[in-house]
């Protein structure tokens, strides 16, 4: 018998991840993992659980709330976490605004409003690491973010002085109220997660795949019609069959028109697709060539 | 299966590097539309022509505005026989530190050349970092094939040039591409403009390139790096760094040196493991109950790593915010260890363009790179850097500042310092009658290796030519009659042999070698070793299929290995690592194998 010794891309990636995991968990005294309920997020507490099997995760997760949320995305967060028997941090951005910590914009969408939240409850939790999915695929700016990527006692990212990063030596060093932000899926695309999701037959919230909702189309985008969306003139919400390709405030996340109901028929879809996830469905992102990058800077995910 | 295959790019603006990544993305339809027309939008804002495929991989604003590439960006993009990703580093003089750190996890190097300008200096540096970093397979692109009106005489002259200065380097796998990025000759599609031209184009030879017998699948490495405790379950994660672990595996544990055997390996998730290999990572259990702790070492009780506090390694200064001294202490970190060290001396700087090496350079700066001698507060448990990617790398940390302010690379343990002088003869090489040199002939057991060599020294000796055989089964007799089969053993054996060799070459004799030699570190340290003396050293590889050796198996060596009878027998249960580049391949249906190899001479 031979063995050619080598990993499918898959099992690489889920290697590296792991890796990082484990390699927070034994040189960090507080992280924490941010779980949105979005299908990044829910893979990487997936590929967490499976680094410390059989021992429960040693560390708690945290949601930043806009307070624009899916019911289901909600309902599957609580499910999840009472699932696996972790601990949930909640930090809400509805605080900060009734605190005057920050002003919603009108019909702006609160996306960006998590920075405060999020910076907020890393300082009072005392948290020194904390695990994002972002993915390098995303985005121009992502592209350039290192696994362990340094903030300062401000939570700001300087993209010009970032560490090196060589082989799988990731250094976590940092001061007192700095802390590091860790990117475990930095090199998985979004075919990647769905192929994974597909081969683990990992559970999602039921909105990335194909059902009847209303929507309203603005800017070229279609937008769920819930409680939390103003209609502007002339706009008609009307049912269609569409499924998400990515969970955020519920009011600038877009949907495409999608008959894709399974982790098959997704996958399926997304090798064939011609747009990007961001492209497609997040109407924030695509306020400037450079909107990415600035948000970053000020500590965003 | 789709596989991965990491890529390293180098290669300034001018040379076309991000059209030439674009162009890969956009011919290989991983551009998505949106990102198509974002582009189209921007490239006619500017005025400019064609879309600019350079556009896609420019991420950050300053870079989008002075029309750079300040940092390593990663991309993605995929085929149905390979997955990829490349990070692309930029090629200016100040961004060394970039291209280094995306060399140190690249499967192959692709680097770019104007073919107007030919070999720049930053050419040189490019090939010399791949070459540092241990980058297994290089790829030379010359583009902008279009300017020279597609020449093959340009062409040639290129890669004749880097042909000459790559043997300087340690460079395995060499291959060369023309191309026109802009117009996409040979970038997915072949063109038409190159008809000369008779190899695959990039994105073929990308997806064909074999990377598999890169890794060290010999010298078995398992860092602890975190403890699993769970009522009575206690399991020792880590990333295997080399070779292959099974359950029912003799190890022992450094530094402690407690021996044990695996018990069970998991992996993530608890799936039962049956041999675990890099880069998986996995837990390990252990049939006895250790006190094994994140920063130990799991390896076989016959291979284990270097284990010492005193080590040479190259490294790069990597931060302009300060420099390194002789004295200086900093937090090394390897493996799955972190303690404090202090550079004892530095030995030289090297000139990465020219290889000059100055011995009287008192610091490193920015991007320069230099030999160093580190001792460290605790012991590292290491391999050197060509041996091991994952066991000989090291970054070093500044303590106050928590900056990585450099990599490293092991060459070796330090000697103590010896009292042992090389004393000067009276007679030069010149004063010898004869000139002598190595003939190595590599390959597996019953491959026929000793038959051909019987009969070069036969005709040697019979021409009038001083020559003398030196055939590894004879020499267990007695100048490696101590030695046994391990991969250190083995090691040794090919060691010594070379050195035999080596002074019979100097003596003036022609040394015929006949040594199985499966591993290829082995046969370089020995080709280094003649290459240092002035000697030549001409590689021959026996390639006769495993299948013929079999059948022949005149001493019944391939029915015992088979049946299990002994372990560790080349080409049955332990690797044979095909020469990549030997002078002279002889196959079993040659003529005259002898007859080529003195032909060569």
């Amino acid at each position: 018998m031979t063995t050619s010794y080598e990993l499918s891309h898959l099992g690489a990636l889920e290697a590296e991840s792991v890796h990082i995991f484990r390699e927070v968990a034994a040189t960090f005294e507080h992280p924490v993992l941010l779980f949105s309920g979005g299908k990044d997020s829910v893979v990487m507490l997936h590929l967490a659980a499976k680094a410390f099997w059989p021992a429960p995760l040693p560390f708690p997760v945290m949601h930043v709330d806009t307070g624009h949320n899916f019911d289901e995305v909600l309902a599957f967060r609580d499910h999840t976490v009472r699932r696996l028997g972790v601990r949930l941090v909640v930090s809400s951005v509805q605080d900060d605004i009734d605190a005057g910590r920050v002003v919603e914009q009108p019909g702006a969408g609160r996306n960006r409003l998590q920075t405060t939240a999020l910076l907020r409850a890393i300082g009072d939790n005392g948290f020194d690491a904390v695990f994002g999915g972002a993915r390098r695929d995303e985005e121009k700016a992502r592209a350039k973010e290192r696994v362990f990527s340094f903030r300062d006692e401000f939570g700001q990212w300087d993209p010009r002085a970032q560490r090196p990063e060589l082989w799988s030596l990731y250094n976590g060093g940092h001061h007192k109220g700095e802390h590091i932000r860790v990117f475990p899926l930095s090199n998985w695309t979004e075919l990647d997660i769905w192929q994974y999701i597909l081969d683990e037959g990992i559970e999602l919230p039921s909105l990335y795949y194909a059902h009847r909702r209303d929507v309203v189309q603005r800017d070229g985008m279609l937008l769920a019609h819930t409680r939390f969306l103003a209609l502007q003139d002339g706009e008609k919400p009307y049912a269609a069959l569409v499924r998400f390709r990515t969970v955020g405030d519920a009011t600038c996340t877009g949907c495409v028109e999608s008959a894709a109901a399974t982790p098959e028929a997704v996958v399926a879809e997304v090798a064939a697709t011609r747009l990007t996830e961001r492209g497609a469905t997040r109407a924030d992102d695509r306020i400037s060539e450079a909107g990415m990058e600035d948000r970053k800077k000020e500590g965003y995910f | 299966m789709a596989r991965l295959l990491r890529i390293a790019t180098a290669g300034s603006v001018d040379d076309g590097k991000s059209t030439l990544i674009g162009r890969l993305l956009y011919d290989s339809k991983t551009i998505f539309a949106d990102q198509l027309a974002a582009l189209e939008r921007v490239s006619a804002q500017r005025g400019e022509e064609h879309p600019n495929l350079a556009l896609l991989t420019d991420g950050l604003r300053a870079e989008r505005e002075q029309n750079i590439t300040i940092d390593v960006a990663y991309r993605y993009f995929a085929t149905p026989r390979r997955k990829f990703i490349i990070a692309d580093t930029p090629g200016h003089i100040q961004y060394t530190r970039n291209m280094v750190t995306g060399a140190s996890t690249a499967d192959l190097a692709l680097i770019l050349v104007d073919a107007r300008k030919g070999l720049l200096e930053q050419s040189r540096r490019h090939a010399f970092l791949t070459s540092l970093l241990g980058v297994p397979h290089m790829v030379l692109c010359v583009n902008k094939m279009d300017l020279v009106g597609y020449s093959q005489e340009r062409f040639d002259e290129i890669r004749e040039d880097f042909r000459r200065f790559a043997m300087k380097l340690d460079v395995h796998d060499l291959s060369f591409v023309p191309v026109s990025a802009l117009h996409g000759d040979n970038v997915v599609h072949r063109g038409a403009e190159m008809p000369w031209y008779e190899g695959l184009p990039l994105l073929h030879q990308l997806e064909q390139v074999h990377v598999a017998s890169d890794r060290n699948l010999i010298d078995a490495r398992f860092p602890v790096q975190y403890v699993i405790r769970s009522k009575e379950y206690r399991g020792y994660a880590g990333t295997v760094a080399g070779g292959v672990f099974k359950p029912g595996d003799e190890v022992v544990v450094l530094p402690s040196g407690f021996a044990t055997t695996v018990r069970e390996i998991r992996g993530p998730g608890g799936v039962p493991v049956h041999e675990a290999f890099a880069p998986q990572s996995v837990t390990l259990r252990l049939t006895d109950d250790l006190d094994v702790a994140r920063g130990d070492l799991v390896c076989r009780p016959g291979n284990r790593p270097h284990a010492g506090q005193e080590l040479d390694a190259m490294v790069c200064w990597l931060t302009e915010r300060s420099r390194l001294t002789p004295g200086a202490r900093y937090l090394v970190q390897h493996t799955t260890r972190q303690t404090p060290a202090r550079v004892r001396e530095l030995d030289y700087r090297l000139d990465v363009n020219t290889l000059h090496r100055d011995d009287s350079a008192e610091s490193l700066t920015l991007n320069e790179i230099g030999r160093i001698k580190l001792r460290t507060q605790q012991p590292l448990l290491f391999d050197p850097y060509r041996r091991n990617r994952d066991t000989g790398g090291f970054i070093l940390i500044d303590e106050a500042t928590h900056d990585t302010v450099a990599a490293g690379m092991i060459t070796e343990p330090t000697l103590p310092t010896s009292n042992v002088v090389w004393h000067s003869a009276a007679v030069a090489r010149k004063d010898r009658a004869t000139r002598g040199m190595t003939i190595w002939l590599t390959g597996l057991s019953a491959s026929g290796k000793s038959t051909v060599a019987v009969e070069i020294e036969r005709r040697l000796v019979a021409a009038g030519r001083p020559a003398y055989l030196l055939d590894g089964d004879n020499l267990r007799h007695g100048l490696t009659s101590d030695l046994g089969f391990s991969a250190d053993d083995r090691a040794e054996n090919v060691r010594r042999v070379g050195e035999v060799a080596k002074l019979f070459a100097d003596a003036g004799v022609i040394a015929i070698v006949s040594l199985i030699s499966p591993y290829r570190a082995g046969r370089e340290l020995a080709r280094a070793a003649h290459e240092t003396a002035g000697l030549s050293f001409v590689e021959v590889y026996v390639d006769t299929p495993l299948e013929v050796c079999e059948a022949r198996d005149p001493k019944g060596m391939y029915a015992k290995a088979r049946a299990g009878e002994i372990s560790g027998f080349t080409g049955i249960d332990d690797p044979y690592e095909v020469p990549p580049d030997p002078e002279l391949v002889l196959r079993p249906d040659a003529d005259d194998p002898a007859g080529a190899v003195i032909d060569l001479l």
